[in-house]
């Protein structure tokens, strides 16, 4: 099995990567850190891998980006460690994992979900380098008191504007959780974005 | 035949992974109920066992798990699901509001203002606000997509042609993040401004239903209500008979068979807390109100203090709640 | 002075342990073993294992034991366990045409090929209450089955299919079959869905529904084409040998209702089906299963949905014992929040009518006094 560390309680790992999550999701933008002992074949990296392994499975068909799909080793780990089917189209998926954001396909090539069930719909899971560079943003909406600021890189250049275009479809749209090497951001398609300098 | 293992939290990893994704959809769509697949419980429905999933999914060791049950830690239903997180998860449990990261209710919204980082979850009955307007699954998720919410205002007037008022006290519905109308439990409506903007995550487990939703912190929960006829936040104007408080959900104790009554605070820690604090606690009233039991109601009991200033202060508290 | 209400968790344990004592009854009187209740009370283990979900005989036999003879507690007790419980895989599809038959009857044909098998039947007893069984003894031995009782028996449906005269089988897409306790119900339901509920559903309610269809909400001309009652194999289709391996074989009860003929200018008349089936021998159930799979196939078949047993959102949402006891009996709970909100109400709204109609007092009251 590549990837092989030695491992916490599945539970309580899964339970630890699921709460920050949970709170970075409630909290759109807050960047949580977790510790995390899941290392996931290149190129994903560890919380995205973290965060794989406590949400998917053989429910939740996923779809793979290029440089993931290219990698062998991290699709047997993938399917190793969830069970979660690989899937081409996008539009089936019910993950999405992304490890080059800069080429990430348009939001509307995945499920949005319908007006009835707008929660059939895709959860993107993007691997970023960091957080706090990059075009800053400017958030707001349920689970912000006040406006914040947030950025992450890489992103794609339109990045703030295809968030528009998620937020105005409401209730239907894509949900994206952002995973650096150890930390997780959240961006729920409820949240309002706006360019910093606006 | 086996006997079976149990899992951390009791729920296997696949059911907590399901439960969690519509945490997660629940989240970024505030208000939506979002369907899951339910599992049997080893209690009964109706009892609390869409909250117990939820809490199961949510709940980590290094969680701190408070149970009320109409307000109050010692209800027998808030002691045995307390009892089966202690046992399954292993969790430390606590009384105070403040203490808990994880709170689970039924309902009641503790009195104590909730903080960022707890999880406050409602045991839902029924999760969907229009089903006593429409019985039809089919058609209530059609209007929520539309947000056709007219037949709502139609009921609320038609109260309000009928009894002078809004007639419906508890289960009060909401529009939350001004899309979705939503339940938020059969919580007195005394109870609905706390959730307006709360620091606190809410969560709502429908076990029976098999519905998952949520308010996300900080977000805006609207009652609903008419211009001319504004949201009121009901209270029973008197004081805890225990600790003098004049601005909580009170209980009605019936003292005797000759219309005694008595009030004290629904939520037992609030209570309790204010008492620690402020010793010697008041003296308690004995059931003084003569009377019929409407009259004792409507009359302020002899031994509850400050009355006079008990009238203003709950026009305050209307003033300053209703936005 | 006044003191809440404390020592819920003492009280909790002192019930359970009262339950416990009840339970167990007399100590002077022998305690019943499950091999008792799974033996001779097989009717409500069977019963146990349909609603529960589960077929295990002595798994039902402990629940029936645990919860005192009352069988939706004991289906509760079992359905709690088999959540808990992992996923291996679907079964094969079970072939009741290859069923090893204990009883098989049909209504529509005097004879048929392999006959007509009366079985173990309560239908042509008379219901006297037997003294001799309350003193105990043992009955007299019964006949045992001839070779010409081991004869194939065609499915009296696949009898009339073959002319034409029925509608066909659903044809086995080998589409995944839903599974109503993986994912949650969502409507409107398709017929897989649909007889998943109604097998787990509640006899009685099934009973009932069923009989008002024959009362006229919702008629559906229904014939009994066939039950049958026996042992049928069940076999797994193993991936890593690349065919299906028996696992064991499972005693199940079918109804197969012939109704309502369809058809006209364009299409030769036909009869429909009706479809029931259930764990051990439970007839009431799979006859009441399969009228009323039959009366919610309204839509499907063009027919009016008018009466209750038509209504898929009413049936299916209704139909579980289980759900249904917890929400009737979770009305015990304490309420009293939300009967103070109400009871706030109702003195405001007393006060104001009083006011309005110049009266002080309630003139019931005045009248009693």
């Amino acid at each position: 099995m590549p990837g092989q560390a030695i491992r916490l309680d599945p539970a309580i790992a899964s339970q630890a990567a699921f709460r920050a999550v949970m709170d970075a999701m409630s909290h759109p933008g807050e960047v949580r850190t977790f510790a995390t002992t899941v290392r996931a074949p290149a190129p994903l990296n560890p919380a995205a891998a973290a965060v794989a392994c406590a949400l998917m499975d053989f429910e939740t068909p996923v779809w793979l980006d290029g440089p993931l799909a290219a990698a062998p080793e991290f699709v047997t780990w993938l399917r190793f460690e969830t069970g979660a089917p690989v899937v081409a189209a996008a539009d089936a998926a019910t993950f999405a994992v992304i490890a080059d954001p800069l080429a990430m396909p348009s939001f509307s090539a995945f499920a949005l979900g319908s007006h009835d069930y707008p929660d059939r719909s895709v959860t993107l899971l993007v691997q970023v380098e960091r957080f706090g560079e990059g075009e800053p943003m400017r958030l707001s909406g349920p689970g912000l008191a006040r406006p914040r600021g947030f950025s992450a890189t890489p992103l794609p250049a339109d990045f703030i504007a295809r968030l528009h275009v998620n937020r105005a479809l409401f209730p239907r749209g894509v949900d994206i959780i952002l995973a650096s090497d150890d930390a997780v951001a959240a961006l729920p398609r409820s949240v309002r974005v706006k360019r910093e300098s606006d | 035949m086996s006997l079976p293992a149990y899992n951390f939290a009791y729920l296997d990893e696949q059911t907590k992974r399901m439960i969690r994704r519509a945490v997660l959809k629940a989240i970024a769509i505030p208000g939506y109920q979002v369907p899951f697949a339910s599992r049997e419980m080893p209690m009964p429905y109706g009892w609390g066992t869409g909250g117990v999933q939820v809490t199961a999914a949510v709940i980590g060791p290094d969680d701190v798990l408070k149970v009320i049950d109409q307000g109050a830690d010692d209800t027998t239903n808030a002691v045995s699901i307390r009892k089966f997180f202690a046992k399954t998860a292993g969790v430390k449990t606590t009384t105070a509001t403040r203490e808990a990261t994880i709170i689970q209710t039924r309902h009641r919204i503790p009195e104590t203002p909730l903080h960022v980082g707890q999880v406050l979850v409602y045991q839902v009955p029924i999760p969907e606000p229009l089903r006593f307007l429409e019985p039809r699954e089919t058609e209530t998720r059609r209007m929520h997509a539309l947000t056709e919410y007219g037949l709502m205002h139609v009921k609320l007037y038609e109260d309000i042609a009928r009894h002078g008022h809004i007639a419906t006290t508890y289960a009060y519905p909401v529009k939350v993040d001004g899309r979705y109308v939503m339940d938020p439990s059969p919580t007195p409506k005394f109870d609905n401004p706390k959730m307006d903007q709360c620091p606190a995550l809410q969560l709502f487990g429908a076990g029976r239903e098999k519905r998952i939703y949520a308010i996300p912190p900080y977000t805006s929960v609207v009652s609903l209500d008419f211009e001319d006829f504004p949201f009121e936040r009901y209270r029973h104007p008197g004081t805890c008979a225990l600790c003098g408080a004049t601005d909580t959900f009170l209980d009605e104790i019936v003292t005797d068979d000759a219309g005694g009554r008595m009030f004290v605070c629904s939520d037992t820690d609030y209570c309790e807390t204010r008492r620690a604090a402020h010793s010697p606690p008041p003296l308690a009233g004995e059931g003084q109100g003569g009377g019929s039991a409407a009259g004792a109601a409507q009359e302020a009991s002899p031994s509850l203090p400050l009355p006079s200033k008990r009238g203003r202060e709950e026009q305050d508290l209307k003033a300053a709640e209703h936005d | 002075m006044y003191v809440a209400v404390k020592g819920g968790e003492q009280a909790i344990d002192n019930a359970h342990a009262l339950l416990a004592e009840l339970r167990r009854g007399d100590p002077a009187v022998p305690e019943l073993g499950l091999d008792q209740i799974s033996g001779q009370l097989s009717l409500a283990v069977d019963r146990v294992m349909s609603e529960g979900s589960l077929y295990d005989r002595e798994l039902a036999a402990l629940a029936i034991k645990q919860a005192r003879g009352d069988l939706i507690e004991a289906i509760f007790l079992v359905r709690a366990f088999r959540t808990t419980l992992a996923r291996f895989g679907a079964c094969e599809p079970l072939d009741t045409e290859t069923m090893e038959i204990s009883r098989r009857i049909s209504a529509t044909f005097k004879d048929l090929p392999g006959g007509q098998v009366l079985g173990p039947t309560f239908d042509y007893t008379h219901r006297l209450l037997d003294p001799a069984l309350a003193s105990g003894g043992e009955p007299p031995p019964a006949a045992t089955a001839t070779q010409a009782d081991a004869a194939t028996m065609p499915r009296v449906t696949d009898l009339l299919d073959a002319d034409g005269l029925i509608e066909h089988s659903p044809l086995d897409t080998g589409a995944p079959v839903n599974d109503l306790t993986r994912e949650p119900l969502l409507f409107p339901a398709d017929r897989d869905l649909r007889l998943q509920n109604l097998a787990r559903a509640d006899e009685g309610f099934l009973l009932a529904l069923g009989y008002s269809t024959q009362r006229g909400f919702g008629r559906t001309h229904p014939f009994v084409g066939e039950i049958r009652f026996g042992e049928v194999e069940v076999e797994l289709f193993a991936e890593e040998v690349g065919f299906a391996v028996p696992l064991g074989s499972v005693a199940v009860t079918e109804c197969q209702m012939i109704n309502q003929f369809i058809g006209g200018e364009n299409e030769p008349p036909r009869f429909t089906r009706g479809y029931g089936l259930a764990f051990g021998q439970s007839e009431r159930k799979t006859m009441s299963m399969a009228l009323v799979d039959r009366s919610l196939r309204a839509r499907e078949l063009g027919e009016e949905v008018a009466a209750p047993a038509q209504d898929e959102e009413f049936v299916l949402s209704h139909s579980d014992n289980v759900q249904a006891t917890g929400f009737v009996e979770h009305l015990k709970l304490p309420h009293h929040v939300d009967f103070q909100a109400e009871l706030g109400l109702v003195r405001s709204m007393r006060e104001a009518f009083f006011a309005r109609t110049e009266l002080r007092t309630d003139p019931l009251e005045e009248a009693a006094e």
